[in-house]
């Protein structure tokens, strides 16, 4: 297998919240079109780096970003670039499902409309819902809210809410954490779609989850005093199989965390 | 009573220290129900005095005169009965206090829910509390002997007294009602929406206006409803300022009177007590009564059926 091309490049990634630090000089690179899973127990600064490479950690007074995020050979924490422009390239999916209490139609067409799209909206609505498998589900009732819907089906709304500003990558954060076994299944299979598309970085405390689903895993850890440490990243398959470091080994082993 | 007391009475069922415990519960129970009932039993009768007074009168003016007559002059000569002029001058007033209100209060609770940072939100929302515990009495005279001025010279149509001045003021009174309570709601939206909405690229004034504001549109109109209900029944700032004049207008310029500021009007005055002019104070209470009663219920509707339900 040829390495594929690298979409985003972390160096030296440092996060403070007021004078805590919850990660730790981190620098990998993530793969195009291939599913990249961080894994570690919590509190290890998994989601903040997850919210590094969409800037949402802006929206957090305290929080101070040092470091890169090169994407696109830019990094975007270049003081002139607009987090929102950044934001359309980067969809996100969150712990647990958050649809906006309207339609779900309007729930899909609120990225494109912010961000000035004029195409066809019924169009993209329903190449939306149909990448994110749930179009068959409900293409009979788009006017109807979104609240209504399942767990599992509220989760693959905002999958394809994500998707309907045409991103490039996908950072999911603990997206099947709150549903049951048969849609984790479905938003897994779904995600084996997707990175034909789309590159997907997903936060994760299922591993067998990560086994499963992630080509490359990064596995964080806090060692002491020391928060927020990248501790190994390479193939799901080595991870998991010949880890090179014994912390790595005793926690996919379960020996702790 | 009896019932109740009768195990506790019993001294075997207790030791000594849960037995007088045991009473004492009893009688703060009964105490605390006590004092519940009173602001109860003070409601129905006050409404019951009211609906008796009133069919005095209903007695003698029938209810579609009361409704359709476009006269208010129970206190001279050629008496006429139509409550219309002082309900159009209550409104003109409220209205107008809303559409100082609305748009200033809507807008600093975005301000202060979505905006403002932590710091300068600590300092604001007090300090637009404290507009709730001015006097209204020093709301009217503000209203009479600065803002009249100010319209006056601006056009030289307008009144002394005028329903203008008073709604300005009054609007300025309930903003804090407004805005506190549009906050409060607009706080109560979920944060993971906010985020939902800023990771696919919105502005913070697309979140506010367009996440937010519709989450929150249930606890905002129930604000609305109520300070439009305060307004109507807001009695200081409309008699200091308003005039009493009963006329049947939609301009906002000339002296008016609102139903709280004729009830005052006769209460001072030496009205004999059973004549119909006395009566008339019940008509015209029953009617205030009943209309913010309903805006009460609407808006309590309104927050039940409307609310977005998150866990």
């Amino acid at each position: 297998m040829t390495d594929p091309q690298t979409i985003i490049q972390a160096k030296e990634i440092s996060v403070h919240y007021g004078s805590k630090k919850v990660l730790d000089n981190v620098s990998f690179d993530i793969g195009e079109n291939e599913v990249t899973s961080i894994i570690g127990p919590s509190g290890c600064g998994k989601s903040t780096l997850l919210r590094s490479f969409n800037r949402m950690n802006d929206l957090i007074p305290s929080a101070v970003v040092s470091g890169e995020i090169i994407f696109h050979g830019q990094n975007i924490y270049e003081p002139h670039l607009d987090p929102t422009e950044i934001r359309y390239q980067m969809g996100m999916v969150f712990q647990k499902p958050n649809p906006f209490p309207k339609s779900i139609y309007d729930n899909i067409a609120f990225g494109p409309k912010v961000a000035g799209f004029t195409g066809d909206m019924d169009q993209l609505v329903e190449e939306s819902l149909q990448k994110s498998a749930l179009w068959d589900e409900v293409k009979d009732r788009l006017k109807d809210s979104a609240l209504a819907l399942s767990g599992g089906q509220q989760q693959r709304l905002c999958i394809a809410r994500a998707l309907a500003v045409e991103p490039e990558v996908i950072l999911m954060d603990e997206p099947c954490s709150a549903l049951d076994p048969i849609s984790t299944l479905a938003i897994e299979q779904l995600m084996r779609e997707l990175k034909k598309q789309y590159s997907i970085i997903i936060v994760t405390h299922n591993m067998q989850q990560a086994a499963r689903v992630s080509d490359k895993t990064a596995f964080f850890m806090n060692e002491g005093d020391n928060i927020g440490l990248l501790i190994e990243y390479g193939d799901t398959q080595k991870i998991f199989s010949q880890p090179e470091h014994k912390t790595t080994e005793d926690y996919i082993t379960g020996r702790f965390g | 009573m009896a019932l109740i007391l009768e195990g506790i009475l019993d001294p075997r069922n207790y030791s000594n220290k849960r037995w007088r415990a045991g009473i004492f519960e009893q009688i703060i129970k009964v105490i605390l129900l006590l004092v519940s009932a009173i602001s109860i039993i003070t409601t129905v009768a006050i409404v019951s005095v009211m609906i008796f007074e009133a069919s005095l009168f209903f007695q003698n003016v029938s209810i579609f005169e009361f409704l359709t007559e476009t006269r208010w002059t129970p206190l001279y000569s050629s008496k006429h009965f139509g409550i219309l002029p002082l309900v159009t001058g209550t409104f003109l007033v409220a209205f107008g206090a809303m559409f100082i209100a609305l748009p200033l209060g809507l807008m600093s609770a975005i301000y202060l829910s979505e905006y403002a940072p932590d710091k300068v939100r600590q300092v604001i929302k007090p300090v637009l509390e404290v507009l709730a515990g001015i006097p209204t009495v020093v709301y009217g005279y503000f209203a009479l002997l600065f803002i009249s001025p100010i319209l006056q010279s601006i056009s030289e149509s307008v009144k002394v007294f005028n329903a203008a001045s008073a709604a300005i003021v009054m609007g300025i009174m309930i903003l804090p009602m407004v805005s506190s309570l549009s906050e409060d709601a607009m706080r109560a939206v979920p944060r993971s929406l906010r985020e939902g909405a800023y990771a696919l690229g919105a502005t913070k004034l697309e979140v506010s206006l367009r996440i937010v504001t519709p989450a929150a549109i249930s606890g905002i109109v129930a604000s609305f409803i109520l300070a439009i209900s305060r307004a109507i029944g807001e009695t200081m700032i409309v008699t200091v300022a308003a005039g009493q004049n009963p006329t049947f207008t939609f301009s906002p310029f000339v002296p008016i009177q609102t139903m709280t500021s004729y009830i005052v009007q006769v209460s001072l005055g030496d009205t004999p007590t059973g004549s119909i002019e006395f009566q008339t104070i019940f008509a015209v209470g029953i009617t205030l009564f009943t209309i913010t009663l309903t805006l009460n219920m609407i808006s309590q509707y309104i927050v039940r059926r409307f609310r977005n339900v998150y866990d």
